[in-house]
């Protein structure tokens, strides 16, 4: 790991315009950052550290729905009485992902800006060719070892998948990323790669997560995560699905359904697709079964992740007739 | 060029002044500046659970943290977990007890990590166990053990 300069942010003001300075990253929980600086994928020359800031940890719900400070540790997000019982599906997503460990460390806003895990992105020095990385690079997972590559939103520059689960759980329910004085919806937030898969998020030089929103909705509140993956925890999801319904008084038809998708696709991705057939529609499970398979359209495999396109219909499915029973 | 900083650390209840470049992790602090070896280096990234230590009593990877970022914290590693020639903390008794180990180059993180587990009430049946427990990896592959350590070191502790 290259030497870096420190700094310990002391207000917002000072970690803003320190933010904008070149070659400046922030520094929080640091499990992202501190790994990739090892690995060789970034090299700061200055960091920034925010986690001494006041008033960016506090997480709150009311009617409106709930504020999470970018700076509130996941463990503590998930274990929150008042997430678990407005929005299940995120405190699942959150108990999911990682270890103990590094829950108590990595805050929400670091959390959403986690890198990919592809092999060739991490490894600079076996791989230099990562349009991620240096853009224009090429990409070797294409014809790569890339059984954890997505199958959604890829472009013929970058077939690596976005990992958080949080984001899964976000994205489903409309969540907003407050950034200072800026929002932007979630779901603009996270960009396609396209030709620049170096850039992934709305966020410009000089801004910094400030805080989570997400709306309140029956939908959130009868809501689950279901994560599928090679071993039973502490790893990422081959693909896994956060999805909330709200039934008509009936208790059978559905009013809205809300579904987002993580290990498959290149950002948090919302199967609208899916929601949109079953919206109206009596929950019932052939009839979730063949909405399901919505959830892949348009999906492109390289080889070894063809099996996600299977896997991941089935994924939704069970998890619409999981939190459909919660309903 | 150097780019030493001064910083003292609070580990295992003494402050200790060292001077370290801002890249030095705490787990490279405590090995290599402070002579204590209990924390254990595995991956260095992230992934093995081996360099597990308190800070502020939750258990965290010192491998991801740096050194001045503990900085005003109170740091306890598995050389603080009891004083020397006093009785053994009863998860350290729990483990020689069920034999939760071969090689032991992860028990102090899985230690560490099970004193916590337990402190958050995440030991509450063997599933619990394995999940809180899951960011400990031991190659020898002594979970089944580690689980009844654990689980027993639980009854002892509450």
């Amino acid at each position: 790991m290259r030497d870096f300069s420190y700094l310990r942010a002391n207000s917002f003001e000072e970690a803003s315009s320190a933010a904008a300075m070149p070659a400046t990253m922030l520094l929080a929980g640091g499990t992202t950052l501190i790994d990739l600086a090892k690995c060789g994928v970034t090299n700061p020359e200055r960091l920034v550290d925010i986690t001494h800031l006041d008033g960016f940890d506090a997480v709150t719900v009311d009617a409106e729905g709930a504020s999470i400070g970018a700076l509130a540790k996941m463990s503590r997000v998930a274990a929150d009485p008042s997430i678990l019982e407005n929005f299940p599906a995120v405190s699942e997503a959150l108990w999911q992902a990682a270890s103990a460990q590094i829950r108590n460390m990595a805050t929400i806003g670091g959390n959403l800006l986690q890198r990919t895990r592809c092999a060739y992105f991490r490894d600079p020095a076996s791989f230099p060719a990562c349009n991620k990385r240096v853009p224009g690079s090429g990409c070797s997972a294409m014809e790569g070892v890339n059984r954890g590559h997505a199958v959604l939103g890829t472009s013929q520059a970058c077939i690596a998948t976005y990992p958080g689960d949080l984001a899964a759980a976000l994205v489903a329910f409309d969540a907003i990323v407050h950034l200072g004085g800026r929002k932007v919806a979630i779901d603009d937030f996270f960009l396609l790669p396209g030709a620049t898969p170096h850039q992934e998020h709305a966020i410009q030089p000089g801004e910094m997560i400030t805080a989570i929103t997400i709306p309140a909705s029956v939908a959130a509140r009868h809501s689950t995560y279901l994560k599928v993956r090679d071993r039973q925890s502490y790893e990422f999801a081959a693909a896994s699905a956060a999805v909330g319904i709200e039934l008509e008084a009936d208790r059978e038809t559905i009013r809205d359904i809300r579904i987002g998708l993580g290990g498959v696709a290149t950002k948090p991705w919302r199967a609208r697709a899916v929601e949109n057939a079953l919206r109206g529609k009596v929950l019932e499970p052939d009839i979730v079964k063949s909405a399901s398979r919505l959830a892949v359209e348009g999906a492109i495999a390289h080889g070894g992740n063809h099996y996600k396109i299977e896997l991941a219909p089935r994924v939704v499915e069970r998890a619409i007739l999981k939190s459909g029973a919660l309903a | 060029m150097t780019n030493q900083i001064t910083i003292n650390l609070d580990i295992n209840g003494k402050t200790h002044a060292l001077a370290v470049e801002p890249r030095v992790t705490l787990l490279d602090a405590l090995r290599e500046h402070l002579e204590l070896t209990g924390t254990k280096k595995g991956c260095d990234q992230g992934q093995c659970g081996a360099c597990t230590v308190h800070v502020d009593g939750r258990r965290v990877l010192s491998c991801l943290t740096l050194a001045v970022q503990a900085e005003g914290r109170s740091v306890t590693t598995i050389e603080g977990l009891s004083a020397p020639g006093a009785d053994l903390h009863s998860v350290q008794s729990a483990f020689l007890e069920h034999d939760a180990f071969q090689c032991g180059y992860c028990t102090p993180g899985q230690i560490m990590s099970a004193v916590a587990c337990i402190r958050e009430g995440h030991a509450g049946s063997d599933e619990e166990i394995r999940e809180y427990m899951s960011g400990n990896l031991c190659r020898c592959g002594a979970y089944p053990h580690i689980v009844e350590a654990v689980r027993e070191a639980a009854k002892v502790m509450s």
